[in-house]
């Protein structure tokens, strides 16, 4: 009788939580923003009482396609604009409410310890130096200024014969942090959320600008407080957080 | 030529050396375990079987750990210029531990299925323990043996996690079947992703048919009915 009891407050239990969850407010971003995003929302729920801040974080290509499939988001961020842009063109945003919030610069990194003694990209074409870490051009914003920073100064085909494609920027710091990759490419903020582990070599030139952009997800049902947080990520206070973390402003 | 047959080739190549390894690992693991009346034989039978009940990924940070650079195998494969992250090799180490645990349970119920008389009558006509273990219960298990073959080939085939983690996504070198499905859909290839799709259910649909008609219970219908 006491486990019939225990199942069937526990099942409620479950019920209740599973509901609940659809007050909380949903903010979709691309991996390269884990650190600051997650100090956002807590600064935004400290702001906002009552108000719950999630972050679901992936490469912004990923995070898109989780969204076009339906999922449950009410913010997306992205970064790079070619992924916006595939957001608006399919209107899984609504493109009046883009805003572009925040930059960064692509770094060369290097394990701490650089056993390949790396300093320069043209250490890359040396023949001991055999993977090099990026995101993977297809999805990974990072990846595709990477590319397109290392195809303007002719670097890109040694590169990418040597890649270790990954499946967000933070996973190509992580292979070049455990010294698996003899180099990587990752954002400026990514490198130093690890600063222990990894070494900058220098700032990659990229022929764009590297440029964040956030807007409202195109679903019924959204979040009211969806618009307030998409402002406080552009307000002074916001972009304060934003530049503590190391981003710059555009 | 069609886009999943580089990945398609490579898990195969995987999946292949992978259940080689589980296989022999597996059969022998069963055949010494039970045979070994010892309540230590459950308690090392458990530990074996982990890989099947824990998620791959833990696996994967396992062996990251282990066999990386900084590992202390790693380090030590490393004196000998062997590297095992991110290369094929690696993705059929990964694939092999969660593999192994179907082999070695189907193996380990159809060895003590196998009657110990006619080990027994094995050994009184002579035989010594290797011959009986393969002219005798070796024999009489391969049933069961094959159906838990054939499982850890599906499920090699099917690896996802523990791969990703240890051997990356190289294409050509260990972009297998499952990761190349992965990265279809997270690129919005969908077209690509379905036809990988339809590739892994037609397989693995083929080595599970081909399994549930090895399957021991089934065998031993069939082998009465026959003349």
């Amino acid at each position: 009788m006491k486990i019939r009891a225990l199942l069937a407050s526990s099942l409620c239990g479950m019920l209740v939580g599973f509901s609940a969850s659809a007050a909380d407010l949903l903010v979709s971003a691309a991996s390269s923003l884990s650190s600051v995003g997650t100090a956002l929302a807590v600064q935004y729920q400290n702001d906002h009482p009552g108000t719950n801040v999630l972050m679901s974080f992936a490469a912004s290509d990923a995070v898109l396609q989780q969204i076009q499939n339906g999922a449950p988001a009410d913010i997306f961020a992205s970064a790079d604009p070619a992924a916006m842009d595939r957001a608006v063109v399919s209107k899984a945003v609504e493109a009046a409410t883009r805003r572009d919030f925040a930059s960064n610069d692509v770094v060369m990194v290097v394990p701490i310890d650089n056993p390949a003694k790396i300093s320069s990209l043209a250490d890359l074409r040396r023949a001991d130096v055999k993977r090099i870490a990026l995101g993977n051009p297809a999805w990974v914003p990072a990846g595709r200024y990477s590319q397109a920073g290392l195809q303007s100064s002719g670097d890109w085909d040694n590169v990418h014969s040597k890649a270790v494609l990954s499946q967000n920027v933070r996973q190509a710091l992580d292979y070049v942090a455990r010294g698996e990759a003899q180099a990587g490419f990752v954002f400026a903020t990514d490198a130093a959320s690890m600063r222990d582990k990894v070494k900058v070599v220098g700032i990659l030139p990229t022929p764009e600008p590297v440029r964040y952009s956030i807007a409202l997800v195109n679903r019924q049902g959204r979040h009211p407080q969806a618009q307030p947080f998409l402002d406080f990520v552009i307000s002074p206070q916001g972009q304060a957080i934003l530049a503590k973390y190391g981003f710059k402003a555009l | 030529m069609p886009d999943f047959i580089v990945p398609l080739l490579l898990s195969l190549k995987v999946a292949a050396w992978a259940t080689l390894f589980a296989s022999i690992l597996g059969i022998s693991l069963a055949f010494l375990l039970s045979r070994w009346r010892s309540p230590w034989s459950d308690v090392i039978d458990s530990v074996l079987t982990l890989p099947l009940v824990l998620p791959p990924t833990v696996i994967g940070y396992y062996l990251l750990v282990l066999l990386g650079r900084r590992g202390w195998l790693g380090q030590w494969l490393d004196q000998w210029g062997v590297h095992l992250v991110f290369t094929w090799q690696g993705a059929v180490i990964a694939a092999s531990i969660v593999s192994f645990p179907m082999v070695l349970k189907s193996a380990r119920a159809a060895f003590q299925d196998v009657s110990p008389q006619m080990e027994d009558a094995a050994r009184v006509l002579g035989l010594t323990t290797p011959a009986i273990f393969f002219r005798v219960s070796l024999p009489l298990a391969s049933r069961g043996i094959v159906a838990g073959i054939l499982l850890a080939f599906a499920r090699a085939l099917g690896e996802f996690g523990a791969t990703l983690m240890i051997a990356g996504s190289i294409p050509g070198q260990t972009q297998t079947l499952s990761i190349a499905i992965y990265e279809a859909v997270q690129a919005g290839n969908d077209n690509l992703a379905a036809s990988l799709v339809g590739v892994v259910s037609i397989t693995c649909v083929v080595v599970l048919w081909s399994a549930s008609r090895l399957a021991p219970g089934k065998s031993r219908m069939n082998a009465g009915a026959r003349p």
